[in-house]
């Protein structure tokens, strides 16, 4: 019965959509994945779009010998009632340039979707304003929640802003014929695996750009075992007071491995070289949301703040007692890091 | 003889005045925004932008013809552009609004700063290299950069962490941050860059405007527009039904010794693994 409902939105043209009549809204969520495992991220979007009210298509991109990996996976996620996939060469690395021709031709026309929902992750940020701005529509950034209100075609979220300093709640009328937003992964949960689930899938053609103007040239991933920094259930962060990237290692690294632990740090300790860019938490790095934030050696700027002052459960271990910090912390030790986190290892491991 | 690149550069930086990065910002009572008599000061990463379009000149040296500013905003955005100026733009153009008018969201921007680009086509002097920051501090929503290279259907390359210009395949080299590390694009010009923090890394820190080149800033050209001369609709699309203060965080106290933080870890359930 799903199935039918979805081909017949997909079928309905779009002259339909601007009569007064509510229509049921419907999403398009823009599935990632490296090499076919799919991000995370993209599963706490699969559960903001649920949270519409409405259906549900998947879309995923990429080189014909990933998506494959990645539609078999997606398709048992619960609130799915559609997959579309596209497959191409071209598609090897989300460029947005590239891709942006395939969203306009899937959003343009006849385009049964009212939604665009990505995760806030860094090549959906640069591709989803791109789309949006080629259709002409504005665009809500890093959403922790949201309210669809079907009778009026309005969608309600709220977000961040000044770094997490003030919540805004914004509208966007119906007079916004598709409504793009990005999801703060921290904030939606993964949505569950249904076997159960019956989603249609269908490839779609995908729209080859001739000479394009941006070309991949290499990646380079940051290495580690331990959990990814992101969606970690645990992160052990350090800050300027490991004086260097040895001290940072030897530091954290063992207590990260005792907690099974993903590693974090300020913006202070990456800049100094202690750590990868790629681990800083904070405004302008990972917004992370774990049960247990052990944050060492740093002070609490605002920007850090912004980060991670959504963790279940903060522990601050710092040699300065006015620290901002412990404002927040759940648990506070004003002491020397460097005594007492070998400490700290030692009795955990009993 | 001189070398002859395809085109001199003209660069385009647009930059916003955002409430100070250290101020501890409020709500106001009535929830509708935030205290705004606080210091102001450019975006920091605006001022990477402005910071990396200045050094582009020190390594390209002449093959840059112009650095331009670019503001939307109230009377007192006029104050950001002279820093920009100070910094070593070489002109700048204020679109001003009304001190009472709301922020203009950033798809009406990027419309704005296209409608620029498109004058100064049609003054024969394109811009071939667009630098902003990746997000505003304020709204920090991240959008405008990406709006305006859709636009355009020019080439973008967000969250740059580095810049390589080869003047004589009008391309560049980009090194951008992603999740999870790092990535290297080749993007032709003309080209739309958003700065990640990191450029401070490749870089330096963006550098102070010296009292000299403040007093050089105020003789420099601003030229004034507004939406009307330029055609847009800044009015938002969006709705702010309101701003609140985020749930307050209370801080647990402190413990006084090693056991009693592996204490408060096992009562949260928190063990070895």
């Amino acid at each position: 019965m799903l199935r039918a409902r979805t081909a017949a939105l997909f079928a309905r043209p779009l002259l339909s959509r601007s009569y007064a009549t509510p229509s049921s809204p419907h999403a398009l969520v823009f599935l990632e994945h490296r090499n076919g495992v799919l991000d995370s991220g993209s599963l706490s979007a699969l559960t903001a779009a649920a949270q519409l009210g409405g259906q549900v298509t998947g879309l995923i991109v990429g080189a014909p010998e990933h998506v494959q990996t990645a539609v078999e996976k997606a398709k048992s996620f619960k609130g799915l009632n559609a997959l579309l996939h596209s497959t191409s060469p071209q598609y090897a690395e989300p460029l947005p340039e590239v891709l942006t021709p395939l969203f306009e031709k899937l959003l343009s026309g006849s385009s049964p979707f009212s939604h665009v929902i990505s995760s806030t992750s860094s090549s959906a940020k640069s591709l989803l304003p791109r789309v949006a701005a080629r259709l002409d529509a504005p665009a809500v950034s890093d959403v922790t929640s949201l309210e669809h209100d079907a009778a009026s075609n309005s969608t309600t979220f709220t977000r961040p802003i000044y770094a997490g300093n003030a919540i805004a709640t914004v509208r966007a009328p119906p007079s916004i014929p598709i409504k793009f937003f990005t999801v703060r992964g921290t904030a939606f949960n993964a949505a569950p695996e249904d076997t159960s689930a019956n989603v249609e899938i269908k490839a779609i053609d995908p729209v080859e750009v001739a000479d394009a103007p941006t070309e991949h040239i290499k990646t380079t991933l940051a290495k580690s075992d331990r959990p990814e920094l992101g969606v970690a259930a645990r992160v052990v962060s350090g800050g300027r007071a490991l004086k260097d990237k040895d001290t940072f290692a030897a530091t954290l690294y063992p207590l990260a491995d005792v907690l099974g632990a993903a590693v974090g740090a300020s913006r202070a300790a990456v800049d100094a070289g202690y750590a990868d860019n790629s681990l800083q938490v904070g405004q302008t790095g990972k917004v992370v949301a774990p049960e247990l934030y052990m944050a060492l050696g740093i002070s609490g700027a605002i920007q850090h703040l912004a980060g991670m002052k959504d963790s279940k459960l903060i522990v601050a271990i710092n040699k300065d007692p006015d620290a901002p910090i412990f404002q927040i912390a759940d648990v506070g030790l004003v002491a020397d890091l460097f005594q007492v986190v070998p400490e700290l290892i030692e009795k955990l491991k009993q | 003889m001189r070398p002859s690149p395809v085109r001199l550069l003209n660069i385009l930086v647009p930059v916003k005045r955002a409430v100070d990065y250290a101020v501890k910002i409020r709500v106001n009572p009535q929830q509708t925004g935030i205290d705004t008599n606080v210091k102001h000061s450019m975006n920091p990463f605006d001022e990477i932008a402005v910071e990396e379009a200045v050094r582009l000149r020190e390594r390209l040296k002449t093959a840059v013809k112009s650095i331009q500013a670019v503001t939307i905003g109230p009377s007192k955005s006029s104050e950001t552009l002279r820093t920009a100026l100070a910094m070593g733009a070489d002109s700048a153009i204020h679109v001003e609004l009304p001190d009472s008018s709301a922020a203009p969201e950033p798809l009406a921007v990027a419309k704005t700063l296209r409608a620029i680009i498109q004058r100064k086509q049609e003054n024969s002097e394109p811009i071939d290299l667009v630098i902003l920051g990746k997000q505003a501090i304020d709204d920090d929503l991240g959008l405008t950069g990406q709006m305006l290279a859709g636009l355009l259907g020019w080439p973008q390359a967000t969250f740059a962490s580095k810049l390589d210009l080869d003047l004589d395949k009008k391309s560049a080299l980009v090194v951008r941050e992603i999740d999870g590390g790092g990535e290297e694009i080749q993007c032709r010009l003309p080209l739309i860059v958003t700065t990640d923090l990191r450029y401070l890394l490749c870089n330096t820190e963006p550098r102070y405007a010296s009292l000299p080149n403040i007093m050089k800033a105020k003789k420099k050209p601003i030229e004034k527009l507004t939406a009307a001369d330029l055609g847009v609709d800044l009015t938002p699309q969006l709705e702010m039904l309101k701003v609140a203060e985020p749930p307050k965080r209370i801080g647990g106290g402190k413990v006084d010794s090693v056991d009693g933080l592996i204490a408060k870890l096992k009562e949260a359930g928190i063990t070895a693994v």
